[in-house]
């Protein structure tokens, strides 16, 4: 990289890439050779920089100026200006959303001042289908050092003392899980890594496997050699074509580079990795679900023991990790158990990465120390409400996981206090919700999914699941009774202590962690038939006020269905037989004179 | 969407010859029906009836745990998609920026429901479950373009696009 004077990171992850990020490097390219800089700059395809809110990112270094919402048309004045004649493009530059005040440095921004990247460590900041620039940064050294100075067991050993858990969900002792699969003996072993990443609203397994997919298979090689394995598969869904493309190029170039196949680094170690596809089934992120499918069933989850560390893919044993939690395991051999395990709290170490979504101001891609509270994380990091309105509550664990209140915001984020509090780590979505989502509203949405996704094997999940979604159903409807309220708790309970497998199990949370926190919320939908979040639209009416009418037209242009009537310049009135109650029109008042009751 | 440009939606003898050779072509059979269909979906664009009964047949097991593959993957389709196959995103992030109502308004101008096609095969409509790209939500797919941060009053300008 020596020969440039400066470098053009644009971020070519999904969500920038869908905003046209592509184009913008297509664009600088075109206009730095227009110039005749080519040669001085370079411009880099990059993986998410996390920042998804204000994508696409264009971060120009050695000066860390950071752009935000650029556009392909902005390349022009970006090369021009900045590039050549060395001045930043203001209107470009990031803006803190509380002081306006344009940030010229991107280590001053908020978002990334608490931040501690090492999962994500070369997001961002190499380009993903370049093995030499992995390599540029201590990329494939863990697995040198592994190989040829460390014997499996001082690997296994490693791992356990940095005390890494699951980064999936489960949080299980990552080194314990290698030390299983190490111990049962057998001819033939599997390293699986889950990459069926199904949680809705969570994305860092898709962002590393798009921004650092190096890093999963040296980790694999790794596992492969600590566990006794020369055979790796990549379990991922078949909805991330970016994903999949990069990881399959980094497969041949490592196999190029004799980094995977047979005899690595003349070690006489073999090992090489095979992509199968999901076809989506969020249950195939239970372990066993994940192997059945593999091998071409249905993928549905079977009682543990045997675990698949006994018996795994095709009965052999097998150890499979999540992708974030490999993502950690080079650092980990590089840097040390003592350093890894000197981040985060007594029993969860290291850092976790979070996906941020929902009503936050910085919608995005995050990694913080373990023990980090959520006010930092949705204050500091996130900048807070959207639209400055009133915090609610922080949904953690994806469907599995449950409602996180006010009163929980200074809790250490880990993996036992999220538990404690009635919710779990999960693989990491954090969806913020403020003053006008609706709870009931919120668990019917997370059992609707899981009745979808549940695979029927068991009775409570799979009939279970329907009545819970049946019943909130109702009570979104202003048709519960109190009897419901009290059946939602007690159907809740059976099934965490009936289903099968951990979908089941932990399908009941987002009711269970709702129903006591805003037991007020639900029986105002049961009593009042109202929905004091004013959401539900089967409660609602929308009414337009006399006073504030200036008679626009604006709301009666926009309904989709002729409910509004009146001439210009007079006050308009909904017909409430016709109205919808889709809210097109609140949204389109700009005089507050369109109101929901 | 279906590559096979010249039988589009027609199961042609060329479509099936192009899978029979995709499954001939396998080092291991065992375990291997997911990626046959797959594959089979690629080439068809759908999996019906005569394309489950073929993917059976050539790997030597029942059709009824093809069809039991089929029906459990939501990736899998049984219905022939439209030419602008809509998928709207429903994950939690899409959600909760309002998802739903985009969803309604789309259900309500093509005057079909979710996993439908509309009769002159033009648009079919899915809900999805994360894109991935939560920082724009809600996010909807029309073929492989994106569009971030729709509102309902957008989706008539949308579906214009493809008229």
């Amino acid at each position: 990289m020596s020969r440039y004077k400066m470098h053009v990171l644009v971020c070519g992850g999904t969500g920038c890439v869908s905003s046209n990020s592509i184009q913008i490097v297509e664009n600088l390219k075109k206009y730095l050779k227009e110039n005749g800089i080519e040669d001085e700059v370079q411009v880099l395809k990059t993986g998410c920089f996390g920042f998804c809110e204000k994508g696409p990112i264009v971060k120009i270094l050695p000066d860390n100026t950071f752009y935000v919402q650029v556009k392909p048309e902005d390349a022009e004045i970006i090369v021009k200006e900045h590039l050549i004649k060395g001045r930043k493009v203001e209107r470009l530059l990031y803006k803190e959303p509380n002081t306006q005040t344009a940030i010229d440095d991107s280590k001053h921004m908020d978002f990334y001042k608490k931040q501690m990247r090492v999962a994500l460590r070369n997001c961002g900041f190499i380009d993903p289908d370049n093995i030499e620039e992995y390599i540029a940064r201590d990329g494939y050294q863990a697995l040198g050092k592994a190989l040829t100075e460390m014997t499996p067991e001082q690997v296994i050993e490693e791992v356990k003392k940095s005390g890494l858990r699951g980064r999936g969900g489960g949080g299980f002792p990552t080194g314990l899980k290698w030390e299983f699969a190490y111990k049962n003996k057998s001819d033939q072993k599997y390293v699986v890594c889950n990459a069926d990443e199904g949680d809705p609203g969570a994305f860092m397994d898709r962002s590393i496997l798009e921004g650092d997919p190096h890093s999963i298979v040296e980790a694999m090689a790794i596992c492969g050699y600590a566990i006794g394995a020369n055979k790796g598969l990549v379990y991922i869904r078949a909805e991330y074509p970016l994903a999949v493309k990069r990881l399959k190029k980094a497969i041949e170039d490592a196999r190029e580079y004799g980094l995977l196949g047979k005899n690595i680094l003349d070690t006489g170690f073999d090992f090489d990795i095979e992509i199968k596809y999901g076809a989506g089934a969020f249950v195939c992120g239970e372990e066993t679900a994940l192997i059945h499918s593999m091998e071409g069933e249905r993928g549905e989850p079977t009682t543990k023991p045997p675990f698949p560390a006994e018996s795994g893919y095709w009965g052999k044993p097998t150890n499979v990790n999540n992708v974030e939690t490999f993502a950690n395991i080079p650092v980990i051999l590089l840097k040390g158990a003592d350093w890894f395990s000197s981040i985060g709290t007594e029993k969860s170490k290291g850092t976790k990465v979070f996906a941020l979504a929902g009503k936050i101001n910085n919608v995005g891609l995050i990694e913080v120390p373990m023990g980090t509270t959520l006010r930092e994380v949705i204050f500091d990091i996130g900048g807070g409400i959207k639209g400055g309105k009133k915090f609610k509550a922080v949904q953690t664990g994806g469907p599995s996981g449950g409602c996180l209140t006010e009163k929980d915001l200074d809790t250490p984020i880990d993996f036992d206090n999220l538990v404690a509090k009635g919710s779990m780590m999960g693989s990491g979505g954090m969806i913020v919700m403020d003053e006008d989502d609706c709870m009931p509203s919120v668990a019917k949405f997370y059992l609707e999914f899981t009745e979808d996704e549940s695979c029927g094997k068991c009775t409570p999940c799979r009939i279970g699941t329907k009545r819970l979604s049946e019943l909130l159903d109702k009570i979104t409807k202003g048709q519960g009774t109190m009897e419901d309220l009290e059946m939602l708790k007690t159907l809740s309970e059976t099934i965490k202590d009936t289903a099968l497998c951990g979908l089941g199990q932990t399908a009941p949370n987002p009711v269970l962690s709702t129903i006591d926190t805003f037991w007020d919320e639900y029986v105002a939908h049961v009593k009042e038939h109202r929905c004091p979040a004013g959401q539900c639209s089967a409660l609602l009416q929308y009414f337009i006020l006399e006073e504030k009418c200036i008679g626009c037209t604006a709301c009666s242009r926009v309904c989709p269905v002729g409910a509004i009537s009146g001439k210009v310049k007079s006050t308009h009135v909904i017909d409430q037989d016709k109205c919808i109650k889709c809210g097109a029109c609140y949204e389109k008042c700009k005089f507050s004179a369109i109101i929901k009751k | 969407m279906a590559n096979c440009e010249t039988c589009k939606n027609k199961l042609s003898e060329s479509c099936f010859r192009e899978l029979e050779a995709f499954i001939d072509g396998l080092e291991d059979k065992n375990g291997a029906v997911i990626s046959v269909l797959h594959k089979a979906q690629e080439i068809f664009g759908y999996l019906p009836r005569e394309v489950q009964q073929f993917v059976a047949k050539k790997l030597e097991i029942p059709v009824s745990k093809v069809y039991g593959i089929v029906s459990f993957y939501s990736f899998f389709t049984m219905v022939p998609k439209g030419e602008h196959p809509i998928s709207v995103c429903m994950g939690t992030a899409c959600y909760v920026r309002g998802a739903e109502k985009v969803l309604d308004e789309i259900k309500r101008t093509l005057n079909i429901e979710v996993g439908e096609t509309t009769p002159d095969g033009k648009f079919s409509l899915d809900a999805l479950r994360c894109v991935g790209a939560c920082g724009l939500a809600p996010v909807v797919l029309v073929g492989d373009k994106v569009y971030g941060r729709v509102t309902p009053d957008q989706v008539k300008s949308i579906l214009k696009e493809y008229e």
